[in-house]
């Protein structure tokens, strides 16, 4: 059991189990940003904010979730850089064969969603703390550190900002749609009957939970008053 | 047809190697690519030139010794077969072809295409094998085995040992190769009793000698000129999680 | 040198093995651990063999030229191995498999061998079965069989066509398992060059390294030689590019007898030759006869269309087609054994009635089994070898029937042993396709591999100790004492000798002209005109391949050329033997067909009042004639006839 954490194997399932977990950590957000879109100057959405930053459970839970990110993040680039040395000189000719596109891609993809998510936190999570100071300027002043409706009211009405987001949950989408399933794979679940279906629901996942938090900054853009 | 060949040349395991460029022409469509260096093997020798090393042995897709990164696919570009049995009717006449070794630290180069592949022999040594002596056995028939499961273990004891699956892996991994071993005597009654200590040391032994991780890409499967399974690096994994936590 | 014994146990023929296992003499464990023996090949003799003695508790040298053990062109072998379990109850016995074998042998093998090789044929079915070897099973679970050639039950156990892959890696698994137990070294890209004799007893080898090329010596108290067949002599044939004879020719000059060296086994299923840069000839498995119908057309102006490509097979009608083993022998049909087989397709194909561009194939058709059986059954009965025929010919052959011709697969003949595989050297064994014992003049299909794992599992690990029982007082001896050195020096001086002719020709050019002249003259069919020309033109292109050979680079690297042009040396000697044997065996039998003998409708005709005997040579010196030493044979419990297949 000592090995299996450092075991090849070991390293993917922990990579796997946290991004799933993740995965489920995307619903919940996603569920929550939808608040945003409801017509009530934000009242429902910071009583959910309320919620989520009181909460004791949730608080517990934000433990886990830290966790979670760091484990795949610092396991996925671990396995990487394995990966890199276990093919110190590489071809000429670049790999023709057949494979699921974007699965080449992950730690390029996950690079690309990881400076998202510092500066994802940069404007939310460490504004609550303290760390550092929401965006100057914009259409509604931020009351408070807590104040997450205005931040991101005024994030996203600032075109650049929103464009960035929705590049990022482009390239969220790529990253998810060989995770899911590949999470599936790599728990050691591959059945002739069922891992079509969970490919399928990995890739209406993929594209329906980005696509749900790329809607929020295309309604801020163009829909907003 | 005629051809510009870019083969791989180095001369030791030591040494540095380059790409040459070599003109082949009057190649029949119906000759096979091993073949078809043979012919430009002769050319080499005509001129007192070294000859182009490469390993061959059956020539009939069975032995696993063929290699060779065509044009940027193990054993070239065709599906479910090995370098020997692809035939020059794949290419188009005036082509170029690079043609390189397989590429992996666990794969030194030994010579211009030759590469060591004794890893696979390794890993191999540390459990793939059911502990039975010579003589002493229970007859043939005195276990049932259900016919899926004997199937299943078919597919998986196909493998070749050829390396096509570490070679086209961008992560250089092995695990479709170990995936075969270990699922191949997992699924029948007579490996299932060492099954734990077998995944358990072949899987460390993969790590050890610098293989990649694998990242479910599917190339190996896509590249195995004996079309195993992803499958398998799924039971692989099972196989593995039970052995960890049990 | 050393008489012709073979070593039979009195003794009735059923008892004979029982008899020498309950009074040879053995080893105690204790001293095994201070006996060495050397292994040379992996396939899977080799490999049983080394596993076996490693787990006895011996120290085992083992030594392939490929990158690794489980390349041995055992691996190869497609169709099945037989043994006598009689599982379908259609009638099979230890005593049917042994009398079909000798039939199958035409009456050239020794009887008490091949009543041992059915004896144990079950018990290596039980063996690869609890190693993990996945034969194919019937739904309840119990393991199947099909039929093969030259029998009328179905005894042959098989994994997909891949049944020799699935025994190799069975015997890979159990050698790998002694390589981590430390009993047995693995040497890879190892070749044996030459055998080192000590006080007349095989005590050691000569071998190259092939990454480095370094001369390396090995000290063992016995030898043992897995090497396989000297097929290869043909040039184009259905072994491996590698295989070679030289080991067991380097013995033989240095005082192994050779048995029967012109038994040479034609298959009648292999792929047609298709041009001059081929390399290799691609069998398919014999298998394919069960369901798979011959013929060729009827008419000779039908097989002059068909050959211009104005005609389609498909396109004949049935009453044109001449389904000409079904004619010949309607008893056995399609599955007479191989050589009648191959003969019946050369007749058919000389007498202008082959198709292909040309005329050198006859058809292989299923149209009638996928009718009768349906396309998913012959699918899954024979589909890897439907595409590996459709990779090859890019032909569909569920569409258009296969095109098959004979071609060299299995050498009967090889190394002289006796009972108990010894060869007339002390100390040095020969085992698998390597010996010569237990096929007679033509092995029937699906009994090489059981040869080869039978003697590696159950024969040798006894017999050997039966040596090696008086060896325990020997100690190791040094590698630098004068017969190894003197070994090494004629190996260096062998390679130096060929590296510094620098000629004109390539290597493979003298040996395609060396296959030539034995497909052409001792090949299918040889008469004494042809055989005395064969050797005529072996020994000027001997001559001309010691004068103008070009081998290129040097001796301390990794250099195929070398390593083709020592075993191409090896070959230019060993074809000419075989014609000499072929000359000298003035009747037909089996794979040995002389035009001179045979019968009115075309079949071998035996000479068995002159020529029942193993005709074992010895090595008298270069170019010295060989002496002719005979093992006569003698048939105590079965009744020599005329084979009949009808």
């Amino acid at each position: 059991m000592s090995n299996f954490f450092t075991s090849s194997l070991g390293k993917k399932l922990i990579m796997s189990l946290a991004g799933l977990f993740l995965c489920v950590f995307l619903v919940v957000h996603l569920g929550i940003n939808l608040l945003l879109l409801s017509n009530d100057k934000g009242e429902v959405f910071r009583v959910a904010v309320h919620f989520m930053t009181t909460n004791i459970l949730i608080k517990i839970m934000e433990i886990f979730l830290f966790g979670g990110f760091l484990l795949h993040i610092i396991y996925g680039v671990i396995v990487q850089i394995r990966n890199w040395m276990a093919r110190p000189s590489g071809y000429a000719v670049s790999n023709n064969s057949q494979t699921s596109f974007f699965s080449k891609y992950m730690i390029h993809t996950g690079v690309i969603i990881f400076i998202f998510l510092a500066i994802h936190m940069a404007n939310f999570y460490f504004v609550k703390l303290g760390i550092t100071t929401p965006l100057e300027g914009g259409s509604n002043p931020v009351q408070d550190t807590h104040d997450f409706y205005n931040m991101a009211i005024n994030l996203f009405t600032t075109p650049a900002y929103s464009i960035f987001y929705l590049v990022c949950m482009i390239f969220l989408s790529f990253h998810l749609l060989h995770a899911f399933q590949s999470a599936f794979q790599t728990m050691g679940v591959n059945h002739p009957k069922y891992s079509p279906i969970i490919k399928w629901i990995g890739n209406i996942y993929a594209i329906v939970v980005p696509a749900g938090f790329a809607f929020i900054p295309v309604y801020f853009l163009f829909f907003y008053n | 047809m005629n051809f510009t060949l870019k083969i791989w040349r180095q001369e030791s395991a030591s040494s540095k190697g380059r790409f040459e460029t070599y003109k082949i022409s009057n190649i029949s469509d119906e000759c096979s690519f091993l073949e078809m260096l043979d012919q430009l093997n002769e050319q080499l020798v005509d001129k007192f030139d070294k000859p182009v090393c490469f390993d061959h042995d059956c020539r009939e897709g069975i032995c696993g010794m063929c290699s060779l990164y065509i044009n940027g696919r193990p054993h070239g570009n065709d599906s479910g077969i090995t370098t020997c049995q692809l035939h020059m009717r794949r290419f188009k006449d005036g082509d170029t072809i690079v043609i390189e070794p397989w590429r992996a630290k666990a794969f030194p180069i030994l010579k211009d295409l030759v590469v060591d592949r004794s890893a696979f022999d390794k890993i191999a040594q540390e459990g793939a094998y059911v502990s039975v002596n010579t003589g002493g056995i229970p007859d043939g028939n005195a276990i049932p085995v259900p016919k899926v499961k004997s199937d299943l273990a078919m597919d998986a004891a196909a493998c070749i040992g050829c390396g096509a699956c570490v070679a086209t892996c961008k992560n250089a991994s092995a695990m479709l190769f170990v995936s075969a071993n270990v699922s191949h005597l997992a699924l029948l009654p007579q490996g299932k009793i060492e099954a734990k200590e077998r995944v358990t040391k072949m899987v460390a032994k993969m790590d050890e000698l610098g293989f990649g991780n694998c990242t479910n890409t599917g190339a190996c499967e896509a590249e195995c000129p004996k079309e195993i399974k992803l499958s398998n690096i799924a039971r692989l994994f099972r196989e593995y999680y039970v052995a960890s936590i049990s | 040198m050393s008489e012709i014994k073979s070593k039979i146990p009195q003794g009735p023929l059923a008892d004979k093995w029982t008899t020498y296992k309950s009074t040879q003499n053995l080893v105690n464990p204790a001293n095994k651990r201070k006996l060495d023996v050397i292994v040379v090949g992996t396939g899977l003799a080799g490999a049983s063999a080394a596993s076996s003695l490693g787990e006895l508790g011996f120290n085992v040298k083992i030594f392939c030229y490929q990158d690794s053990p489980r390349r041995a062109h055992s691996i190869a072998a497609q169709g099945g191995i037989n043994a006598a379990k009689n599982y379908q109850n259609d009638g099979d016995s230890v005593y049917r498999l042994f009398y079909d074998t000798i039939k199958g042998g035409d009456y050239r093998a020794r009887e008490a061998n091949v009543y041992r090789l059915a004896e144990v044929s079950n018990s290596i079915i039980d063996q690869c079965v609890a190693q993990g070897v996945p034969f194919a099973r019937e739904y309840g679970g119990l393991l199947d069989n099909r039929s093969f050639g030259g029998a009328q039950v179905s005894r042959t156990f098989y994994a997909r066509g891949q049944t020799g892959q699935q025994l190799l890696l069975g015997a890979y698994r159990a050698l790998n398992r002694q390589i981590k137990a430390g009993t047995v070294e693995m040497h890879n890209r190892d070749e044996m060059l030459e055998l080192v004799i000590v006080d007349g007893k095989a005590r050691g080898i000569v071998s190259r390294n092939l990454v480095t090329g370094q001369i390396e010596r090995h000290f063992g108290h016995a030898v043992v030689l897995a090497t396989g067949g000297y097929g290869n002599v043909f040039f184009l044939s259905t072994n491996a590019m590698g295989s070679n004879a030289s080991a067991a020719w380097q013995v033989y000059k240095k005082g192994a007898f050779f048995g029967n060296p012109c038994f040479t086994q034609i298959h009648p299923t292999c792929i047609p030759v298709h041009g001059d840069y081929q390399s290799k000839l691609t069998l398919m498995s014999e298998s394919l006869r069960n369901d798979g119908r011959i013929w060729v057309p009827k008419k000779k102006e039908d097989a002059e269309a068909i050959r211009k490509g104005t005609l389609k097979p498909t396109q004949l009608k049935e009453e044109d087609r001449d389904y000409y083993l079904e004619r010949r022998y309607p008893a056995f049909g399609n599955l007479v054994p191989r050589d009648v087989a191959s003969r019946a397709a050369k007749e058919r194909c000389d007498a202008g009635f082959g198709v292909g561009t040309t005329g050198l194939a006859v058809y292989l058709d299923f149209s009638s089994a996928i009718n009768r059986l349906g396309k998913k059954v012959i699918e899954e009965r024979y589909g890897n070898l439907f595409q590996m025929y459709e990779k090859i010919v890019d032909e569909n052959p569920y569409e258009t029937p296969m095109m098959i011709y004979p071609a060299v697969h299995y050498t009967m003949g090889g190394i002289w042993v006796d009972y108990e595989l010894q060869t007339t050297i002390p100390g040095l064994f020969a085992i698998g396709e390597a010996n010569f014992s237990d096929h007679g003049a033509n092995r029937l299909g699906a009994s090489a591999l059981m040869q080869g794992l039978a003697d590696g599992y159950f024969v040798l690990p006894y017999t050997i100790q039966n040596y090696l029982s008086a060896d325990i007082r020997t100690p190791r001896i040094s590698t630098d004492t004068p017969a190894f050195q003197e070994a090494e020096k004629s190996v260096k001086e062998r390679i130096q000798r060929l590296m510094s002719i620098r000629g004109k020709h390539s290597v493979d050019s003298f040996h395609k002209k060396l296959g030539k002249i034995m497909w052409d003259k001792v090949g299918m069919a040889r008469t004494k005109q042809s055989c005395t020309e064969a050797i005529t033109e072996i020994q000027a292109l001997r001559a001309e391949f010691w004068k103008d050979v070009r081998v290129t680079g040097t001796p301390d690297e990794l250099n195929p050329e070398l390593e083709k042009a020592l075993r191409v040396a090896d070959f230019l000697e060993l074809g000419e033997l075989m014609a000499r044997d072929a000359l000298h065996r003035e009747e037909s039998c089996g794979g040995h067909f002389r035009e001179e003998y045979q019968t009115e409708e075309g079949e071998a005709k035996r000479d068995d009042s002159d020529f029942m005997y193993v005709a074992a040579w010895e090595y008298k010196g270069e170019n010295e004639e060989p002496k002719l030493n005979k093992e006569v044979l003698e048939y105590e419990n079965i009744k020599v006839a005329q084979r009949n297949y009808k």
